[in-house]
């Protein structure tokens, strides 16, 4: 456990990162405020292995250090992320690598954090790689109760016509921070479901970044961040295809309550190359509060011509004839309220892996015993 | 079925309303008594909607003056959910698509705002299945559309359906069934109609507001009221609807410029 000097002209993570915080003059990071992690604790916490003692699922085995090591950036790399901020800091920090092979019908697998109440950076890092033809469901729950930062990078190597369905589910706390990087490498025939859900972090920066390398895979992102009181939410997701025929299914779901912000930038990225791409993209915001703010923002790079690329972004708030329609049925107005934000959330928390049921993610979202 | 003596269940006397600046409803008159099928006919823009709407209490309409009476209490001043809590239910034109809301939970989370309106207990998941599968029956449904979303991806039918299946789980008094027939092929309309006919009883009432006298072959009218320019402007019985059929709204332009009304253009 690295202990640095506090005295040091550079905030602690930064000296850590070996290079200064982003700062909101980089695009990348305009609308976020990095100040919850210059207040962090400088201690680097100790990460239990979520596997260690249970028995692997079918289909899943550890890599082997040599197995793994030449594996370890390379989804970094194919989505443009090797050097990024958030990156650098994982890698300083040096944590254990999970690294897992999955072969044939796998699974299900599931990997629990907690950082609980202790102060300090607690640092994760995945590596699935999964084999030709193989087949799972993962859910990473991420969860914090106190002044910590979660720092967690999971790569996945998708060969040609593997499945993989992700989700994380990430259960914060308002004095608590969450950088978070998926960055997959899909080959042709690959399909991808990942959904995330965040809630009740102080700071949340989640990077979804895909790279089909050849076109020809199905890519499906949802997302769904809830920020309440004075928190920050920023999702920057990347895609990218690299040959033709790619498909992308992507919906960003917000809701913003209190004086709470909400970041989006969906990145998408058609080269020439990836002719008869379809892409479609979907922002959806929800504003329950005055003081609440959304940020939100396509950037589709588009060059190659026989493409379709769709993408919209709605910023409202509750429905008036949704609730209309509620309370002509005996629903009083608060709990048509509260129906209808369920049901928003619903549709994208019911695309979690199964196991994520275990976990009551509307309640624990919503807070509200829901 | 007439019977004076049976107690008035609504009593709308001289209903304005306004939707933003526009005046819709210029002086309704109309009393509905139990037992009692009543059809408000007009053309498109003539208030007839705005009526069905204003009764339910959609936000988006001001009452301007007169009032309505519902079982002799002011209707206008209880909120939306209060009305149909006691027992009025607006069946609406376009059923709201709400993704992500089971439509099993709704029902059961309406019927027993209903119920406990009523002093009845409250039906657990268990004891409500069984009485959604049984009124299930009144509009001939499949039960796969209680797993889904509220009306998520129904067709118009479906939507209407289920519209009558929320009147079979509500059993209300006053019923306004807004262009129920629209959109509907002659399959759905017979049943949607069907649904109707048995939910209709000495107790309770109905008001079909509709364009078209097709819903009036199959659910006869005891008062038929042809609507314009936001009033009622003739009331008959079920021979006035055969009438509008055969002769059109034309009569009504004339009937107008005789009073001196302008048309309404919002319905």
């Amino acid at each position: 456990m690295p202990l640095l000097s506090v005295e040091s002209q550079l905030p602690w993570l930064a000296e850590l990162a070996g290079a200064p915080l982003p700062n909101r003059r980089e695009e990348a990071w305009r609308f976020t405020d990095l100040a919850p992690l210059k207040a962090l604790e400088p201690t680097v916490l100790p990460v239990v292995d979520p596997l260690a003692g249970v028995p692997l699922p079918k289909g899943v085995s550890r890599l082997d250090l040599e197995e793994w090591a030449p594996l370890l950036d390379a989804s970094l790399v194919a989505t443009g992320s090797e050097s990024a901020w958030p990156v650098g800091l994982n890698r300083a920090a040096d944590p254990q690598v999970l690294a897992l092979r999955v072969s044939g019908e796998a699974g299900p697998l599931e990997l629990a954090w907690d950082a609980g109440s202790a102060k300090g950076l607690a640092a994760l890092r995945v590596l699935l790689v999964l084999e030709p033809g193989s087949s799972l469901d993962v859910l990473q729950v991420v969860s914090s109760s106190g002044e910590n930062c979660t720092s967690l990078i999971t790569e996945v190597v998708l060969a040609e016509n593997a499945r993989l369905n992700l989700g994380v589910l990430a259960l914060g706390h308002p004095m608590a921070s969450l950088l978070a990087h998926v960055a997959v490498k899909q080959e042709p025939g690959s399909v991808l479901s990942c959904t995330t859900a965040t809630a009740g972090w102080g700071l949340v920066r989640l990077e979804p970044r895909v790279m089909q390398s050849a076109g020809s895979a199905q890519t499906r992102l949802r997302g769904l961040q809830l920020v309440d009181g004075q928190q920050l939410a920023d999702t920057h997701s990347f895609m990218s295809f690299g040959g033709p025929a790619g498909e992308l299914d992507q919906v960003h779901k917000v809701v913003a309550n209190g004086s709470g912000r909400s970041v989006f930038n969906g990145a998408v990225k058609v080269p020439q190359a990836a002719q008869q791409t379809n892409a479609s993209q979907l922002s959806r915001s929800l504003l329950l509060s005055d003081r609440a703010r959304v940020d939100t923002k396509p950037e589709l790079e588009i060059v190659a011509d026989d493409v379709k690329c769709a993408h919209g972004a709605t910023v409202s708030q509750l429905q008036s004839n949704e609730l209309f329609y509620l309370q002509s049925r005996g629903i009083g107005a608060d709990q048509a309220a509260r129906l209808l934000l369920r049901g928003y959330c619903d549709e994208v928390l019911r695309e979690l892996p199964a196991m994520a049921s275990a976990w009551h993610p509307l309640a624990r979202l919503l807070g509200d015993g829901a | 079925m007439i019977r004076s003596d049976a107690p008035v269940l609504l009593e709308i006397s001289d209903l304005c309303a306004r939707v933003e600046d526009q005046p819709i409803l210029k002086g309704v008159n109309l009393t509905i008594r139990a037992g009692e099928i009543h059809a408000v006919m007009g053309r498109n823009g003539s208030g007839k909607s705005t009526l069905s709407k204003v009764l339910a209490g959609h936000p988006a309409y001001t009452v301007t003056a007169g009032s309505v009476l519902y079982r002799g209490e002011n209707l206008l001043e209880l909120a939306p959910e209060q009305r149909a809590r006691t027992g009025l239910f607006l069946g609406f034109q376009y059923p709201v698509e709400i993704p992500g809301v089971n439509n099993l939970e709704f029902l059961r989370v309406a019927t027993n705002a209903r119920r406990t309106e009523q002093g009845s207990d409250e039906l657990d998941t268990f004891a409500f299945e069984d009485l959604v599968r049984e009124r299930l029956g009144v509009v001939q449904m499949d039960p796969a559309f209680l797993e889904r979303g509220l009306n998520e991806g129904f067709s118009g039918g479906e939507k209407k359906r289920n519209e009558i299946l929320q009147m079979a789980l509500l059993e209300p008094l006053v019923a306004i069934l807004d262009e129920t027939d629209s959109g509907l092929d002659i399959d759905a309309l017979r049943i949607v109609a069907g649904g109707v006919n048995q939910l209709a009883g000495p107790d309770n009432a109905t008001l079909l507001v509709t364009h078209y006298q097709r819903l009036l072959d199959l659910i006869t009218p005891d008062y038929v009221h042809v609507m314009a320019a936001g009033r009622i402007l003739r009331t008959g019985g079920k021979d006035l609807a055969l009438e509008l059929e055969r002769d059109g709204y034309d009569w009504v332009d004339q009937e107008l410029a005789r009073l001196g009304a302008e048309p309404a253009e919002v319905g």
